[in-house]
């Protein structure tokens, strides 16, 4: 129970349908977590819960060394409590440079007043810099992120998360629309931040999940299926069925 | 700071000195200070258009930067009217009888039991109202002009923003809201004397002696001022991190909440904000009308509002303000029977029945072939071109009804 | 025993001939033949005619009224003073004044018998009393006219100011009346006199008893005088029928208020006002001060009573009484409600009856108000249906819904200036305001919405330009003044069921489009191809788009139909309502809240929407009648909590269907 993120028998029923069906999942202060499933097995819907985009029928989540109940929060509140989350589809401002997105996710006061005072220091200036070079868009920083290409922008988004200095990332598809070298990339950017961070990465690949080599969860129907080492999961009866057997 | 703020910003610098220069040019030209070359009420429509500009600004903020598209900034400018009203129309009154009280000096009761029979005479009672408890007081009104439009923002908004309505629905419910501000007020009961309004507001005592002519000239320099400053106040608020997270929010709020921004929190600050701002607008615009009635606060008003924003640009303050006054002059210039009537040879087009058609065909023009307003125009001589846009379209208004449409 | 009395009266008139014998031969009625009926009564009585009094006529009248043929007129000239008496030999004639003579003539059968010089004749003027008695024993006569339409006439004259009089006559004439309806009019008017005029206590709470719970206003009108009344003060013990006894100082009779009622009764004096104190100040003002005292310092009520009481001292002005003095005065004296009515019996009877009266009443009127909630909820539903269907399929809100209204209204008014037929009109008017707006719709949806896909807000404000180009159009071409638009003869009038409880035809007629449109809806969205890829675009429009529904067109025709439903809504609202260019406006947001109320994408949302706000409506007034702006604001106000709680209206689409 020393986790960081507890999560217990969450269920979920959207118009009859159970999306989450008494889910349970932990997650240490310092851990990479890869979660496959096929789809419609709730990886989505679980991330919208531990985010609070959506409020589960049952069940607690509970948060850090002081157990605060997520369920009672809302998302602006359990964004700044430290979780982070980068989305299947990137979804950066568009109208905006790369400069003003990454400035906008840099950690600091929430408050509109405090914000509206707000002057960026140098320290800032320099850490969004350095940021944008670390996802390679050092040279774009003036740029508006409307025009960025596709994997750009889900570069883009993991510099944002970064930049909010998470203690959990719920990481969404990040290696989709990526090229090789991008997802070699990603996948050792992944690994060094587990060193510190907790790292959730939902993903269908399972090359990309085998390089992250770490513990793999598996979902279907709502629930946990199995829980492990890649190669124990994948030597799961049930997992093969869900899989392959159909 | 300021200095790196107007650095970073030019174009307040540009606005200001036009602003400053517009304002001397009028005063070097009025009846009261020099050539005698303008008339007190084209004064008056000066100053009342720098207001309209004022409270363009507010709309700009809500509507471009933010997203909100409010239908209901008039019925904060008309409180802030009805605030300041109250006092000019109570200490003329307190004058009047004052001055025509004879015999024994009045004692207080008689005082305010005179005047309310003068004010309330037209709507059948002698009573002053409660709400009128502070009219005598200059200070205490003033801070009214504030209090009121702005408390009323802040628990709307705060009941609004709270259950996260959001576009088409959210307009609606400030429509709705500033209908039922207006019908209230259209009673007689409602202690702001129903549909007569409050009347003689040109009028400010114990500046009698200054005459119109100097009167309006003073409120234009006012409104030039407050002008000046609510720009300056804009251009501030929208050039840092908060205008930032302000189009962000306009964009995609649900991501905004994901950096751990109280989306709510910045709606209801914009729009108190912005309500504020419309107040002390409508505080300076009514002692140059004169008069200030119900109907001026009907939803219609706050619609024209957003019609003058589109068409003058939103999302750039100067855009709104230049709808704005483009806008009200042009619209005070064909209403007011002044356009030339158009002669086809089988029909004559009186300007004064026509105008509503072609504004309301114009503006349907607008949105579909400017969505950017006539400051898309001098991008085009600018030569700049909106940026290409590739992925999937996330823009300022695409299916901000579907995004919300997609949270439940 | 009335009765008896005319009987009696009847056999006395029955033995006249044998007198008339003896009567002088010049008199008017010829004595070739003997005296019959009416003449011989006259002959007999000429004398009491001539100078009735009203002690001793009633006999008279009655054994005339019982003596056939030509006592009505007789008795209408007698009260109207058209008779005369003849001097020389008492004869009795009808008279009419011409020039310097009368005419004379036979005041039996109305025959002219010649002309007499003015002196000879003298007019019969009874006095007040006596034409009421001859009045009463008129109203007895049309009570049982032959003619029905006299029979009615005295029966609605007799509900209007019946007095005790009539009771007798009344109920003499109940019994030969041979119309049941009659019959009943007049049974339930003789209860009503019977409560105000009844002779003994018991046959009056008889006659309130009988009513039992009646809703009938004439009932309650003849209740509420019996229960009317007057506040007095008394030195001992309250006197007469006393309602309840006050005591000062408990709300709804203050000190104040005792004290002015003593004023009232003159039991003690006046207070010396505000303005009277200025006043007597004013008036002994020396030397800029008042006894003493300078008018600058005059300002306060303190300084003032002051000054006053200075010149009371002095003797200038009278005293006023003090607060102490009023105090006293006031404990001095006892307060009651008196009844005006002094039968104790009756007014117990009367405020029993009144009070069950009341919670039928009340009952009643939820019932009207449920009525009219219903008929402003129908009317609503029809309002905000092509609203709601539109913004349904496409989220889009169109402004100029309004506009589309009054576009139907005024198709209407047009067919009725080609088509005089009211019926007829009507029957062309629905179809074609129904094709004008669709067509306007399409064109709409055609030339402005499809070009603003997906851009709601801007949507919104395009069709507001639209609305305001519309209604000034509307302005130009109809005038500013309100158009008829006038409702076939058959849906005049209304439906009553009694005194409380009625709605009007139209009404009737609105309800039940709505229903045909209801019906005609479910069965369009649930039955037809039409339907069933509106409700695919709906759901989800590119799933939809990729199955080969087109949703351009089924946009465009989902368009047209809300704006074709608006038309027919416009031409049903147009028929109570004025027909100008601001129609539409003035239902428009009503129109809103009904669908941000009812909920997107499905009509029973709308139908709820539609009964909640109509009913809030009507139920708010019904609160607060005198003020429908209250009302209208209150109801707003309540929408705006009502979303806090149900922010996607009362029927919302849920989970993924509504667009993951």
């Amino acid at each position: 129970m020393s986790g960081l993120l507890e999560v217990s028998g969450i269920s979920v029923t959207f118009d009859g349908f159970r999306a989450i069906n008494n889910l349970s999942f932990s997650i240490g202060a310092a851990e990479l977590r890869a979660v496959i499933g096929p789809n419609g097995a709730g990886k989505t819907t679980f991330m919208d819960i531990v985010t609070g985009k959506t409020r589960p029928d049952g069940g607690r989540v509970l948060w850090g060394e002081r157990s605060i109940d997520l369920l009672k929060l809302d998302e602006a509140q359990i964004a700044r409590e430290g979780i982070g989350r980068k989305f299947q589809r990137p979804t950066v401002f568009e109208d905006q440079t790369v400069a003003e997105n990454l400035m906008m996710a840099l950690k600091a006061h929430r408050s509109p007043w405090r914000v509206l005072f707000w002057k960026p220091a140098g320290a800032d200036h320099a850490r969004v810099e350095e940021l944008a070079v670390q996802v390679g868009l050092g040279e774009a920083l003036a740029r508006k992120s409307g025009e960025l290409s596709h994997g750009q922008k889900q570069w883009l988004e993991i510099g944002m998360l970064l930049a909010q200095e998470p203690r959990l990332l719920l990481v969404d598809e990040p290696a989709a629309g990526m090229t090789l070298a991008e997802r070699e990339q990603t996948t050792s950017l992944l690994v060094d931040l587990a060193k510190t961070h907790a790292v959730v990465v939902v993903e269908h690949d399972m090359d990309f999940v085998r390089r992250l080599n770490c513990k793999v969860t598996v979902l279907h129907e709502g629930s946990v299926l199995a829980e492990g080492s890649l190669d124990h999961v994948t030597a799961n009866q049930q997992v093969i069925e869900v899989y392959l057997g159909r | 700071m300021t200095q790196g703020f107007l650095s970073k910003n030019p174009s307040v610098l540009i606005f200001l000195s036009a602003l400053a220069i517009f304002t001397l040019v009028i005063t070097f030209l009025s009846n009261a200070y020099g050539a005698e070359l303008i008339s007190t009420s084209m004064v008056k429509t000066l100053g009342k258009t720098l207001c309209l500009c004022l409270i363009a600004i507010a709309m700009d903020l809500v509507w471009g930067y933010m997203g909100i598209l409010s239908l209901g900034h008039f019925a904060f400018f008309g409180l802030g009217g009805y605030m300041v009203g109250m006092w000019l129309m109570y200490a003329r009154t307190r004058d009047i009888v004052m001055q025509s009280s004879a015999g024994l000096p009045l004692t207080p009761q008689e005082l305010s039991d005179a005047i309310a029979s003068q004010i309330f005479g037209v709507v059948g009672t002698s009573e002053l109202p409660a709400i009128w408890a502070f009219a005598g007081s200059l200070p205490f009104q003033l801070a009214l002009v504030l209090l009121v439009p702005g408390l009323l923002a802040l628990v709307f908004g705060w009941l609004a923003f709270r259950s996260r309505v959001t576009g088409v629905y959210l307009s609606i419910l400030t429509q709705a809201m500033t209908l039922a501000l207006a019908l209230y007020l259209f009673q007689n009961d409602s202690g702001l004397r129903g549909n007569n309004g409050l009347s003689g507001l040109q009028n400010i005592p114990g500046l009698a002696w200054a005459g119109q002519d100097r009167l309006s000239v003073w409120f234009l320099w006012a409104s030039a001022l407050a002008l000046g400053l609510g720009y300056l106040a804009a251009a501030f608020t929208v050039s840092g991190k908060f205008g930032s997270v302000m189009r962000a929010i306009r964009d995609d709020e649900a991501r905004v909440r994901f950096l751990g921004y109280p989306v709510e929190g910045y709606k209801l600050f914009v729009f108190t904000l912005t309500a504020l701002i419309a107040a002390i607008a409508g505080a300076l615009y009514y002692p140059q009308a004169g008069i200030i009635n119900p109907a001026e606060i009907a939803p219609i008003a706050s619609i024209y509002l957003a019609v003058w924003v589109a068409i003058g640009g939103r999302g750039r303050l100067w855009g709104a303000v230049l709808g704005a006054a483009f806008v009200s002059l042009v619209s005070t210039w064909f209403t007011g029977g002044r356009a030339p009537d158009l002669n086809l040879g089988f029909y004559t087009v009186k300007w004064v029945d026509w105008w509503q058609v072609l504004l309301g065909l114009s503006f349907v023009m607008v949105t579909l072939f400017a969505p950017k307003g006539l400051s898309g125009l001098v991008d085009m001589f600018d030569g700049l071109r909106p940026p290409q846009r590739r992925g999937a379209p996330l823009g300022p208004d695409d299916g901000a009804l579907q995004e919300r449409e997609a949270q439940e | 025993m009335r009765r008896l009395l005319l009987a009696l009266a009847a056999s006395f008139a029955l033995a006249m001939p044998v007198h008339a014998q003896e009567a002088p031969p010049q008199s008017p009625v010829t004595a070739e033949a003997p005296l019959t009926g009416l003449a011989a009564v006259i002959a007999e009585n000429a004398k009491s005619i001539a100078k009735p009094s009203r002690k001793t006529i009633g006999p008279i009248i009655a054994a005339i009224g019982a003596a056939g043929p030509g006592a009505p007129e007789f008795l209408e000239a007698w009260a109207d003073k058209r008779l005369g008496e003849r001097k020389s030999d008492n004869g009795i004639f009808l008279v009419e004044s011409k020039g310097s003579v009368y005419l004379l003539s036979d005041p039996v059968t109305g025959a002219l018998m010649g002309e007499a010089p003015r002196k000879e004749i003298s007019e019969i003027k009874p006095n007040a009393g006596v034409r009421g008695l001859i009045a009463a024993a008129l109203i007895e006569f049309q009570l049982s006219d032959a003619n029905i339409a006299k029979r009615r006439a005295a029966l609605v004259a007799l509900s209007r100011d019946g007095g005790a009089e009539h009771l007798a006559p009344l109920a003499a004439s109940i019994p030969t009346e041979p119309d049941a309806e009659i019959k009943a009019e007049k049974e339930r008017l003789l209860g009503l006199l019977t409560i105000r005029y009844g002779e003994s206590s018991a046959d009056r709470v008889a006659a309130i008893e009988s009513f039992g719970a009646d809703l009938g206003l004439d009932f309650r009108a003849s209740l509420n005088p019996l229960l009317a009344t007057t506040r007095r003060a008394f030195e001992g013990a309250p006197e007469g029928n006393v309602a309840q006894e006050l005591r000062p100082g408990k709300p709804g009779f203050t000190a104040e208020e005792a004290y002015d009622l003593l004023v009232a009764e003159n039991r003690a004096p006046a207070r010396l006002t505000r303005a009277d104190l200025r006043a007597a100040l004013e008036a002994h003002i020396e030397n800029g001060a008042v006894a003493g005292i300078p008018l600058a310092e005059l300002d306060t009520p303190a300084r003032r009573d002051e000054a006053y009481d200075a010149l009371e001292a002095a003797g200038l002005v009278p005293a006023a009484a003090t607060d102490a003095e009023v105090a006293e005065t006031v404990a001095a004296h006892r307060y009651a409600e008196i009844y005006a009515e002094p039968d104790a019996a009756v007014t117990t009877a009367a405020a029993a009856a009144l009070k069950s009266v009341s919670f039928k009443v009340e009952a009643m009127q939820g019932a009207d108000l449920a009525l009219d909630a219903l008929s402003l909820a129908s009317i609503y539903f029809l309002a905000a249906i092509g609203l709601a269907v539109t913004f349904g399929v496409m989220r889009v809100i169109n402004m100029a819904h309004g506009e589309f209204i009054t576009m139907g209204a005024y198709t209407g008014y047009v067919v009725q200036l080609y088509i005089s037929d009211y019926t007829l009109s009507i029957l062309v008017a629905l179809p074609l305001a129904f094709a004008v707006t669709f067509a306007a719709g399409v064109a709409m949806e055609r030339l402005v919405i499809r070009h603003l896909v997906r851009r709601p807000l801007e949507t919104l404000l395009a069709t507001f330009g639209i609305s305001i180009a519309l209604q000034q159009l509307f302005k130009n071409i109809f005038g500013t003044q309100a158009r008829p638009l006038t409702a076939p003869e058959w849906l005049d009038g209304a439906w009553v069921l009694n005194d409380i409880v009625g709605i009007s035809y139209i009404r009737i007629a609105i309800f039940v489009l709505a229903l045909i449109f209801l019906g005609l809806f479910l069965f369009v969205m649930s039955r037809t191809r039409l339907g069933l890829e509106v409700r695919a675009v709906t759901q989800n429009p590119s799933m939809a788009a990729s199955m080969g529904i087109n949703p351009d067109k089924i946009n465009m025709l989902t368009f047209g139909l809300g704006s074709g439903i608006a038309g027919i809504a416009g031409v049903a609202i147009g028929l109570f309502a004025k027909v100008t260019s601001e129609l539409g406006a003035d239902y428009i947001v009503q129109s809103f809240m009904t669908v941000v109320v009812g909920g997107v994408g499905n009509i029973w949302g709308t139908l709820a929407g539609a009964s909640l706000v109509g009913g809030l409506q009507k139920g708010i007034e019904a609160l607060n009648p005198s003020n429908t702006l209250a009302a209208q604001t209150y109801m707003i106000l309540f929408i705006i909590i009502f979303i806090q709680f149900r922010p996607r209206g009362i029927i919302a689409l849920k989970g993924r269907a509504a667009g993951d």
